[in-house]
């Protein structure tokens, strides 16, 4: 109760605050029409808004503002914008626009403002068309806070029928779409409607910049309010063809809580088995082809699991080993295997891994979302795109008879919804064969130091030394590249890139054994006391070979490179 | 063996002996697959879990170990259990069976081999019957030779009576100990035809691994005395059986003594004594056979008068001691397990709370049939067998099998004890009887061929075929009464009848005719199938069960009932660290391992009184019970109940021994108060006291809504008191299929007294004013 009436102390700062905003501190757009539909079906408030957005100004503008109410901005867990050309059937969305948070100067704490920037600046009179999806956790409270077995689940929401702005808006609506037709109460304005399970507010015409108006609408919720409060997920690529999922959940259901105590016996005889406040399954869309399913937990496998799967998904209904009501909590491990064509794909000498960020369930939000790709051992130059922000961080792990370890990619998000269900990216990459040959060449280069020395001090002994450990080191280096390169070929996506390896490869043999030449010809002039010049004249052909050589083995890793 | 020297030159009597070690290596590879693979029907069946309940106990250890390591593990003090006073885990228990698993899963996990400990710990017994079944070879190879010693291991390898105890998943102190024993064994008798310190000191660790693994090493420490003691009073003394046995008490009693669970019992205990006394003993007679040696025969009789008469007299101060000892220490110096053993009746009459379980019971003849099947009816013939002739190392397998059976006549449990000797005796009757039977065939074949005619051709492939057939059809016994391949024996029957000389000579006594000696083999082979059979059938069928999870086979498919779990998943994930659970002491171990709360008693049932106390609390009525559990601060109280579903082995079925085990310790808790003319009955003619108890109250709370009538399928009626209301409890959780029910102990309410109470009314009726407060936002 003391969280609802904190949230009224906040519309009223909110409202005090807007009557202060007496000056426009932002451009001369207005907003000549706003449509806002939110969806409350599920535990997740999900708010689309299409705005119509007119320069009147005089100078052209390449920024917008949105803004919410603070206490919806503190649960917001997902916000894209996107703008999109044209009118009626042949509209079609472009590219998400990029949005940051602001804190423009001089505005009230009460208000969360976003800045988007537009794909081209909005010249004098033109107009632009916004698509705006976000999604919102823990905005439907449960209300009362704790029920019994047999009372109905009831939620509470809290919005403004006018769009909150920093903008003039000239014509707003609102409808909100909730999950059934069973409304405990609604807040009354003018121009509102209830047409079965939704409701309209508007349109409201001319409203002033920051206008507000509150609105409750308290309704039924039998949505399960699964919270995920820590999601581990283990994403394992395998050489051997397998992408191995496991996820580690902490779930609880954060509806109300469950009050007094639990019967089993009404649980079970009421004719409608998907009970009040309780929810007994719940369902994950699986990829497609994922098999070798399991789910458990510490004490062993849960039996109570169904599968169906067809070429487009598998989807997996889960039941935890009890029905979960509003409070409680529970534990489990799903784990699946993937097909490793289907998620690694090559581009320009890496590897890249398309995997999805978020968990399979469906409406399941999850508040701490951690997932660790473990690489092959020995993956190399790791890099991560996600299309939103993640902490990273790096680990090893030791598995399966590993010498090296296997690296970790660790990324973390909190509150995750499955609109953040996107695909990340993790590269990696076989730049082993060009830094074999870099060693190589950076051998060649100490053999050519040694004959340098040599023509200095006359040390032939050294000179001989540097020699025979720089052939050991050339032939270790040789051995170690045999397997990669035969790794190499193995793979269908790496043809165009292996023929140049090839090549590179054995130019720098070549080049290696007329190095290796050049260098006994002159220490075997030096053991002859041979005159300098004479030795000079007898490699001077194998030198040339050597520098044409060296270039094209330097334009062959620089090509290589390009790919 | 002499004929092979008779053959033609070139005979390669050193390859048929390596081919033969090649062949025995290569079928006891194959017994030992057949181990472990036979006992994997509880995880294809139902899942890779750990079984019932002390594996349980095992397995939480193991966790700790491999977590805090192993001084950890000696100094860990569990408070999760026997609440208020906790359990010192390390001096309490076998480490035996927990070091052996944690050290495979370290060894694993530091190459790299991610296996979970719960892994680790399921697939342990069936590795270690692997073991087992190769230690029976050796034991019984020293016996009677290395053909017996094939069959005692294929037969032990599967018996049902190891199985029970071993399948995968039933993480006990059995499964590694009966690998113990039977090495124990193995090395004494090994010591004992050597006559080597060096096996002596291995025997000694072999006990030492024992005396870690199995409150049952008290029966090694107790039979090799005995066996001592025949020896010598058989006139069969040597200095091998002196090697065999000085070592191993002085050694094995210094290394049990450093298991803190035996500590200074190995010394104190009366169950040691034994082999004390025997220590004495053969020390005077190797004194009497040392001064017979030196003295003249005269001087010697002289000597004997002398020392008996002094003797006489030591010994019956010794002996006074002894009994003065023994009678000073509470229960006799004997503990109440042992002298159940030694008197059947002890337990029943004195202790409940070892008759409550029924492994502790005396097993009924069915049970012989089903854990040991036809190794009884070859038992007999393999006695006999060692009879012919009787050697130290036969007559201790003779002794063994004799006191194993008068063991597992006591105890259930004790069946497994048993089922090692049976094998060993089974397969040297087995062995036997194939050696009489193919014997007499190849005698009488060569007999006949004989009188046809003689042609060099076959005596030249003589060698080649003697070099098989020698060592392979000890090797084909095996494979044959397994697999039953008949027709692979006939095929070599002509090949073999070649090389029959060799035995002839031998065998010329026990020939028996051919038709006969067919038949009989036919026979032993059916039997041996038919023994097959029986074992796949008890492993697939009656022991595989894991007992947490239950499943029925009904027409609509698979069912399963995994309420155990599901209630203690409940416990673990929406209740308080800190919370305290109370249930009768079968539940414990799982509640600590998979719930992980603190229970008041658990199935080491160390505490008679702290037992006695929660079966009071569950045999009284609800305020006295809630009374008990509140000065134990117990939270929650889990009953299983198998009422709805049919589950017999339910707490209600258990109830009269939490009475008796009460009653023994609270005398207002009467056995007489909860039965109707002797009759445990809990319909409508049950005692009011039996109605009105917790135990009654907990299970059958608002159990009659759910058909109207309140029938119970377990215990096949109407239940009495259909309609009653909780005070002091309220139901928190009860399992899918009612099996569990946990009830959560309401807070005591506030006094109320006159004017008080008015006042009361108020504040309360002000409060739910509060708490109905109208929303804000209407």
């Amino acid at each position: 109760m003391k969280k609802n009436s904190s949230v009224v102390v906040d519309l009223l700062l909110l409202l005090l605050a807007i009557t202060v905003l007496a000056t426009p501190a932002f451009s001369d757009l207005v907003l000549s029409k706003v449509e806002r539909r939110i969806d409350v079906t599920s535990q997740i408030a999900r708010v689309t808004k299409t705005l119509k957005v007119v320069n009147s100004g005089s100078e052209s503008v390449s920024e917008f503002t949105l803004t919410f109410p603070k206490f919806l901005g503190n649960n917001l867990a997902y916000l894209s914008v996107s703008h999109s050309e044209g009118k009626g059937k042949a509209k079609r969305s472009l590219a998400n626009l990029s949005v940051k948070e602001a804190h423009p100067k001089g505005m009230p704490d009460s208000i969360s403002f976003y800045s988007v920037s537009l794909p081209k600046p909005l010249s004098k009179g033109d107009t632009l068309t916004l698509e705006v999806v976000a999604a919102f956790t823990n905005v439907l409270q449960p209300f009362p806070e704790k029920i019994t077995q047999r009372d109905i689940h009831l939620v509470m929401l809290q919005e403004s029928a006018q769009y909150l702005s920093p903008y003039v808006v000239e014509s707003q609506s609102l409808s909100i779409k909730l999950p059934n037709a069973r409304i405990e109460s609604y807040s009354k304005l003018e121009n509102t409607k209830v047409q079965g399970s939704e409701i309209k507010y508007g349109p409201y015409k001319n409203l002033a910049q920051y206008s507000y108006a509150p609105i409750v609408v308290h309704f039924e919720s039998k949505a399960a309010f699964a919270v995920a409060e820590k999601l581990v997920r283990e994403i394992e690529v395998s050489h051997w063809g397998n992408v191995q999922v496991t996820e580690h959940y902490n779930l609880v259901h954060r509806g109300a809580q469950l009050k007094g105590e639990f019967s089993r016996l009404e649980y079970q005889d009421r004719p409608n088995p998907q009970g009040v406040s309780a929810f007994r399954h719940l369902l994950a869309r699986l990829p497609p082809r994922a098999h070798s399913i399991y789910y458990r937990d510490d004490i062993g496998n849960i039996s109570t699991s169904q599968m169906q799967s067809d070429s487009k998904k598998t989807e997996l209904l889960i039941e935890p080993r009890f029905p979960l009501f509003g409070g409680w909590k529970t534990f489990f491990t799903i784990g699946y295997g993937l097909p490793l064509s289907d998620f690694l794909f090559a581009s320009e000498g890496k590897r890249f891994l398309d995997i999805s960020f978020g968990s399979p369930m469906i409406d399941l939000v999850t508040e701490k979302l951690i997932v660790q790709v473990v690489l092959p051992e020995g993956s190399k130059d790791i890099s991560v795109t996600t299309p939103f922000a993640v902490k990273q961080s790096h680990e090893i792990k030791y598995s399966h008879l590993d010498i090296a370890g296997r690296p970790v990619v660790v990324l973390e998000k909190n509150n995750v919804v499955p609109d953040h269900n996107q695909k990340i990216q993790v590269l990696a990459t076989l730049q082993e064969v060009q830094n074999i040959i870099q060693k190589c060449l950076a051998a060649h280069d100490k053999l050519e130091a040694s004959l340098r020395d040599l023509s200095r001090t006359g040390d032939i002994q050294t000179c001989k030394a540097a020699r025979k450990s720089t052939d050991s080191l050339l032939k270790d280096l040789s051995k170690e590249l045999r397997p990669l390169l035969a790794s190499l070929q193995s793979f269908p996506s790496a043809s165009q890139i292996s023929p140049k390896v090839e090549e590179l490869v054995a130019k720098e043999r070549e080049l290696q054994e007329k190095l290796m030449a050049k260098h006994t010809t002159v220490v075997e002039g030096y053991e002859k006391k041979s005159s300098g010049r004479d030795i000079e004249n007898r490699i001077a052909s194998q030198q040339q070979k050597i520098i044409a050589l060296r270039q094209e083995v330097d334009d062959l890793l620089e090509f290589i490179d390009e790919i | 063996m002499a004929a092979v020297e008779s053959l033609p030159p070139g005979t390669p009597s050193a390859m048929r002996n390596a081919f033969g070690t090649v062949l025995s290596a290569l079928i006891l590879v194959l017994i030992g697959v057949l181990a472990f693979s036979i006992r994997l029907f509880s995880v294809i069946k139902y899942e890779s879990v750990i079984h019932e309940f002390d594996p349980y106990f095992n397995y939480r250890v193991t966790q700790f170990l491999s977590k805090n390591g192993i001084y950890e593990f000696w100094n860990w003090f569990d408070d999760r259990t026997w609440y208020p006073l906790g359990r010192v885990i390390g001096g309490t228990v076998y480490p035996g069976l927990t070091l052996t698993a944690g050290t495979i899963w370290w060894v694993l996990n530091s190459i790299n081999i991610p296996l979970s400990v719960e892994t680790v710990c399921v697939f342990t017994a069936p590795v270690f019957s692997a073991f087992a079944s190769w230690a029976t070879y050796l034991l019984t190879k020293e016996v009677k030779g290395s053909g017996a010693g094939l069959a005692a291991a294929a037969l032990l390898a599967m018996v049902p009576s190891y199985i029970s105890r071993s399948v995968a998943g039933s993480y006990d102190n059995e499964a590694v100990a009966i690998f113990a024993l039977i090495f124990t064994f193995y090395l004494y008798i090994k010591t004992l035809n050597t006559g080597s310190l060096f096996y002596a000191t291995l025997n000694a660790i072999a006990y030492f691994y024992m005396v870690c693994s199995w409150g049952g090493y008290t029966f090694i420490i107790n039979l090799i005395p005995m066996h001592v003691l025949l020896c010598i009073v058989t006139g069969r003394y040597s200095p091998r059986l002196y090697i065999a046995y000085a070592p191993l008490v002085v050694l094995g009693t210094l290394l049990a003594a450093l298991v803190p669970v035996v500590g200074f019992n190995a010394v104190l205990t009366s169950e040691h004594f034994a082999s004390f006394l025997v220590f004495i003993i053969i020390h005077v007679v190797a004194l009497v056979y040392y001064i017979k040696g030196i003295l003249t025969p005269k001087m010697f009789k002289v000597a004997v008068t002398l020392v008996v008469s002094i003797g006489l007299v030591v010994c019956l101060i010794v002996v006074a001691v002894l009994v003065a000892l023994v009678a000073s220490s509470p229960t006799g110096g004997w503990s109440g397990r042992s002298l159940s053993l030694l008197d059947p009746t002890y337990a029943s009459k004195y202790i409940p709370i070892i008759a409550s379980v029924s492994e502790h019971q005396p097993p009924t003849w069915p049970s012989y049939f089903m854990d040991i099947n036809v190794l009884a009816f070859l038992v007999p013939a393999g006695i006999i067998a060692c009879f012919s002739p009787l050697s130290d190392a036969s007559s201790f397998v003779v002794l063994y099998i004799v006191m194993s059976v008068y063991f597992s006549g006591v105890m259930v449990r004790l069946m497994l004890v048993l089922a090692p000797a049976a094998c060993i005796m089974s397969g040297i009757a087995l062995s036997q009887a194939f050696d009489v039977f193919t014997g007499s065939i190849k005698y009488q074949l060569s007999s006949k061929s004989k009188d046809n005619a003689e042609d060099n051709t076959s005596t030249k492939n003589a060698p080649k075929d003697d070099a098989s057939s020698g060592k392979t059809d000890k090797g084909e016994e095996v494979s044959k009464e397994r697999s039953s391949k008949k027709g692979k024996k006939k095929e070599r029957e002509p090949a073999e009848k070649l090389s029959v000389k060799s035995k002839i000579v031998k065998k010329k006594a026990l020939v028996l005719p051919l038709e006969a000696s067919i038949v009989a083999l036919l026979l032993l082979i059916m039997l041996g199938a038919f023994y097959v059979i029986h074992c796949v059938w008890a492993a697939a069928e009656a022991y595989s069960a894991p007992s947490i999870v239950l499943t029925s086979q009904s027409h609509d498919g698979l069912h399963v009932f995994d309420d155990f779990r599901e209630s203690y998943a409940w416990l673990s994930h929406n209740t308080d660290v800190d919370d305290k659970v109370a249930s009768w002491w079968d539940y414990g171990y799982q509640t600590t391992a998979m719930a992980n709360r603190t229970v008041i008693v658990d199935n080491n049932t160390w505490n008679n009184t702290h037992i006695a106390t929660v079966g009071t609390a569950m045999s009284s009525p609800e305020k006295a019970a809630w009374e008990i559990f509140n000065s134990l601060d117990v939270k929650y109280v889990l009953v299983v109940f198998g009422g709805v579903i049919g589950y017999p082995s339910d707490d209600i079925n258990k109830f009269l021994w939490m009475v008796r085990i009460g009653g023994g310790e609270f005398p207002h808790i009467k056995e007489a108060d909860y039965l109707r003319d002797g009759q445990y009955r809990i319909d409508s003619e049950a005692t009011p006291t039996m109605l009105n108890c917790l135990m009654y109250k907990l299970c059958y709370y608002r159990f009659v809504e759910t058909d109207g009538k309140g029938y119970d399928r377990v215990r096949r009626t109407e239940i009495g008191k259909k309609y009653f209301k909780l005070t002091h409890f309220e139901e928190v959780f009860t399992s899918h299929h009612w099996m569990v029910r946990i009830y959560k102990l309401k807070p005591q309410k506030n006094r109320i007294r006159g004017r008080v109470k008015k006042l009361k009314q108020k504040t309360s009726s002000g409060v739910s004013s509060k708490s109905v407060k109208k929303n804000p936002w209407m």
